[in-house]
């Protein structure tokens, strides 16, 4: 099922939480909608899901508007950052609920054997008869999974999904939803804040600033070519150093660096920290260094530019030099981008 | 013995014991005692007259149904307060202690003087044939005030930590907002319920200061059995006053018992397994 919001807003009572959103999502797609607290995502999601209202705009399920179809009627499968299971039924009563509330009436039979289906799809056999409170969270939201799953909805939606649970397990359940995603081939949108679980997961990300999207493209699309400074902060670690523009050049302590396209004025330029090689002489920007963190598989250098501007940068287990050592920092792929 | 990181077990155990052995014990144990005094034959005598029998089916009957009215009403009520905000919340949230804070005689005449035939209610119900005061209809209507601040406070609490992505996970598994009260809200809410009941029906059954303004307390018509347990006392006869309130307090104990059990039952899925 393609879903194509078209300029959707919604305000909450004193601040605007979402401002004219328009976003297309291709059928069994799966798409991550990310960005920080307050970006509007889960608004978004909510908004798709029926949960919320949209104060303007529209949202349609393949050619049908749903804008005003209530949630109950949509047809969209839900799962809560927090599980929401119901903590008074077994693992099997809660994946048959939507099924007993169903208009469309289901012989015991037909429940039961759908139960043990999806059970087994979301690998949790032997836990039909467990409640919520004896299973752990991971299990818990596949048991959520499964739930939302066995009313067969138009739509998956996840928000965040991953959100209350150990990072080994994130990890696994991750990989874990793909592969069942490749399986069912349901249109599913998540929403998440972890740039490394929205890369991992996802087909095409959308990524939210203050209710806006700011860029959306596929994984690669949104690493390589940041859209601007915040997406390019968001993503990831970056370094940030005031520059100034002149004539398609950015100049830090009187460096210049490719700028092409930014005006000319106040700038800055961005670079990860993975992007920096330290040379005791040469070319570069003169920098001292303030502190070394010793990480298991690096180094973490803390230095300050001639100018007193704060980098870091990573360098292998045998980098040698410590505090107080002068050198240049030789800066590659970085972004320039107009002063914020 | 083993060390303890919190201090003053022993001193804080001793004065509690002793507060609840002279408090609630020994008043108890008294009673009992007095109504042993009779022989079984006396006792039986006592506990089973007609018109102890009669105050027991009123003030059993009275009280399930000022407890029935109270479950709907009190839960609504909780549910307002939890779930609307609206001018003069905080207000209605306060107003529902005040059966407690009130003494319980001045409840009574206020109630009787609203519901006699010539008060502010009851003048309207005796034109629609409805006579409230000095009926047993009067004995539901003061247990009633008196109880509602159980239900209602137990059953709040459960009602703000329930978490509103229940019901938003019901509705988009398309249960109507019926199924969703029946299927999710009124299970989480069973043991807060029963508790509430439990206190609403004890407190209803012990009932005397309001009640006994508003019944007209006719023997075998509108007497309850605090009353008459209070009449053998007037009358001096202290080991018949003791038997009916044996009565009374084993019926208590009962009521404690089930509703333990039922609310262990309730909330089996809490075990850890």
């Amino acid at each position: 099922m393609k879903i194509r919001l078209t300029n959707v807003v919604k305000e909450f009572q004193t601040f605007r939480a979402v401002h004219g959103v328009s976003l297309d999502i291709e059928s069994g797609e799966l798409v991550a909608l990310l960005g920080p607290s307050g970006s509007g995502k889960t608004t978004i999601l909510r908004m798709v899901a029926g949960l919320e209202y949209a104060d303007g705009g529209a949202i349609y399920f393949g050619e049908e508007n749903a804008t005003d179809i209530p949630v109950r009627e949509r047809g969209v499968g839900f799962v809560f950052q927090h599980y929401a299971l119901f903590p008074h039924m077994t693992v099997g009563e809660n994946i048959a609920f939507g099924m007993k509330v169903s208009k469309v009436k289901r012989s015991p039979e037909a429940i039961a054997k759908r139960v043990a289906e999806l059970l087994d799809l979301v690998q949790l056999g032997g836990l039909k008869d467990r409640f919520p409170g004896q299973i752990s969270g991971g299990q818990r939201q596949r048991v959520a999974l499964a739930r939302a799953l066995a009313v067969d909805p138009r739509v998956l939606l996840l928000d965040e999904p991953f959100g209350a649970l150990d990072a080994n397990v994130r990890r696994d359940l991750r990989r874990w939803l793909r592969k069942i995603h490749d399986e069912l081939g349901i249109t599913t949108l998540f929403v998440t804040h972890d740039q490394e679980e929205a890369l991992d997961l996802a087909d095409r990300v959308v990524i939210l600033n203050k209710g806006k999207i700011v860029q959306e493209g596929t994984p690669e699309t949104v690493c390589r070519n940041p859209a601007d400074a915040f997406v390019m902060n968001f993503l990831g670690d970056a370094n940030r150093l005031d520059a100034d523009i002149r004539g398609g050049k950015a100049y830090v302590d009187g460096v210049a660096f490719e700028a092409g396209g930014v005006a000319d004025g106040g700038g800055q330029i961005l670079f990860r920290p993975a992007d920096v090689t330290w040379h005791e002489e040469g070319q570069g920007i003169a920098a001292k260094i303030v502190r070394v963190i010793d990480r298991p598989d690096s180094r973490r250098v803390l230095a300050l530019t001639g100018s007193g501007q704060p980098v870091e940068f990573d360098t292998a287990p045998e980098f040698p030099y410590g505090k107080g050592e002068e050198g240049f920092l030789d800066i590659r792929r970085p972004r320039a981008y107009p002063a914020a | 013995m083993r060390r303890r990181v919190l201090p003053g077990l022993p001193l804080a155990l001793g004065i509690t014991l002793v507060y609840v052995a002279i408090i609630v014990v020994l008043p108890l144990a008294a009673l009992v005692f007095k109504a042993a005094s009779l022989g079984p034959e006396d006792y039986w005598r006592i506990v089973s007259s007609d018109r102890a029998f009669a105050s027991y089916r009123v003030t059993v009957l009275c009280a399930l149904a000022a407890t029935v009215f109270n479950l709907v009403f009190g839960l609504s009520l909780a549910w307002v307060l939890v779930r609307y905000r609206f001018p003069g919340r905080r207000l209605v949230d306060a107003l529902v202690d005040l059966p407690f804070a009130l003494p319980t005689a001045v409840a009574g005449i206020a109630l009787t003087t609203l519901f006699a035939t010539n008060g502010w209610f009851g003048g309207p119900l005796s034109l629609l044939g409805i006579k409230v005061a000095y009926t047993p209809l009067g004995i539901i209507v003061a247990m009633s005030f008196t109880s509602i601040p159980f239900i209602v406070r137990t059953v709040q609490p459960v009602l703000e930590e329930l978490d509103p992505a229940l019901e938003e996970a019901g509705q988009t598994l398309g249960a109507s907002d019926l199924s969703i009260f029946t299927g999710v809200i009124l299970p989480l809410l069973a043991p807060a319920l029963l508790a509430g009941v439990s206190l609403s029906f004890s407190r209803s059954l012990g009932e005397f200061g309001a009640i006994i303004f508003i019944a007209g307390n006719q023997p075998f018509s509108t007497e309850i059995t605090a009353l008459l347990a209070f009449i053998r006392l007037e009358e001096y006869d202290y080991p018949a006053s003791a038997a009916i309130a044996s009565v009374m307090l084993l019926t208590a104990f009962v009521m404690l018992a089930v509703t333990n059990f039922m609310q262990a039952r309730a909330l089996r899925y809490t075990a850890r397994g």
